[in-house]
């Protein structure tokens, strides 16, 4: 496929993003460089100078929203994308609603229990949609051990164990990799689809 | 009996196992799960009551922070 190919198709698909952090927000920027369609993008959280280390975000939107912030970034990347922002905490009783008619979820939350809450909700309400999931990226090196692995509809990327903590924080390279692997099994699922 | 964990053919001992068991026996020892069993969600409070059959295609995830 020439690159024209792969955006005149791109551009038909809505790819629904939860949580606009390390992942989400550098997914949301390499399905933008892209060329996808329509991203829907949500998260409750503001910029925090702490989030600088890794997400696609600037010293000057400290304090901003993230969504409006992301919608800003990838705006200036591509201003065709059609971007819905919700400034909004997700859970079990909005996310059908907000990302029912995506062609793709990524999950992109930092907490395991969010992780957990949107997979069990998808599973249970939108059983036949894929979902792309970011699972162990903390720390640094080891890049082999980051994968992607599917289960039916259920597509992880990571390395499945390497929890955040306080000694083994989130950073730019290995949150990167993941997200842009994300981004990637999007690509994969949408320029497969007949 | 034989089943599928997480992609892989697995030969257990017993002809019927409960979820909790094979959490068990497979030293799946992390709090944070998902689980489906041929395709369709088992949530945690039913995993000791929901037999595992010769057959079965179970998929274990195990959720860590971070993003």
């Amino acid at each position: 496929m020439t690159f024209e190919e792969i955006e005149s198709k791109l551009k038909n698909y809505t790819v629904g993003i939860a949580g606009v952090g390390g992942l989400g927000s550098n997914c949301a920027v390499a399905l933008a460089r892209v060329g996808i369609g329509k991203l829907i993008i949500s998260d409750f959280d503001v910029v925090n100078e702490s989030n600088l280390n890794r997400q696609y975000f600037f010293r000057d939107q400290l304090g901003q929203k993230k969504v409006k912030s992301l919608k800003e970034n990838i705006k200036r990347i591509n201003a065709e994308i059609n971007i819905i922002c919700n400034d909004i905490k997700l859970n079990e009783n909005n996310i059908v609603e907000i990302y029912k008619d995506c062609d793709v979820i990524v999950e992109a939350f930092d907490l395991a229990e969010m992780k957990k809450m949107l997979i069990e909700t998808c599973l249970m309400e939108l059983p036949e949609k894929p979902i792309v999931i970011g699972i162990g990226m903390a720390g640094f090196g080891n890049s082999n051990s980051i994968k992607c692995k599917q289960f039916e509809n259920l597509y992880i990327c990571g390395d499945e164990k390497s929890e955040v903590s306080d000694d083994n924080p989130p950073l730019a390279p290995r949150v990167g990799i993941v997200a842009n692997m994300q981004a990637n099994t999007v690509l994969e699922i949408l320029l497969n689809k007949k | 009996m034989n089943i599928t964990l997480n992609n892989r053919p697995e030969s257990i001992d017993n002809d019927q196992i409960t979820i909790s068991e094979l959490l068990v026996l497979k030293n799946f020892t992390f709090k944070m799960l998902v689980i489906k069993v041929n395709g369709k969600l088992v949530k945690k409070d039913a995993y000791s009551g929901f037999k595992i059959n010769n057959g079965d295609d179970v998929t274990v995830l195990h959720l860590v922070s971070g993003g």
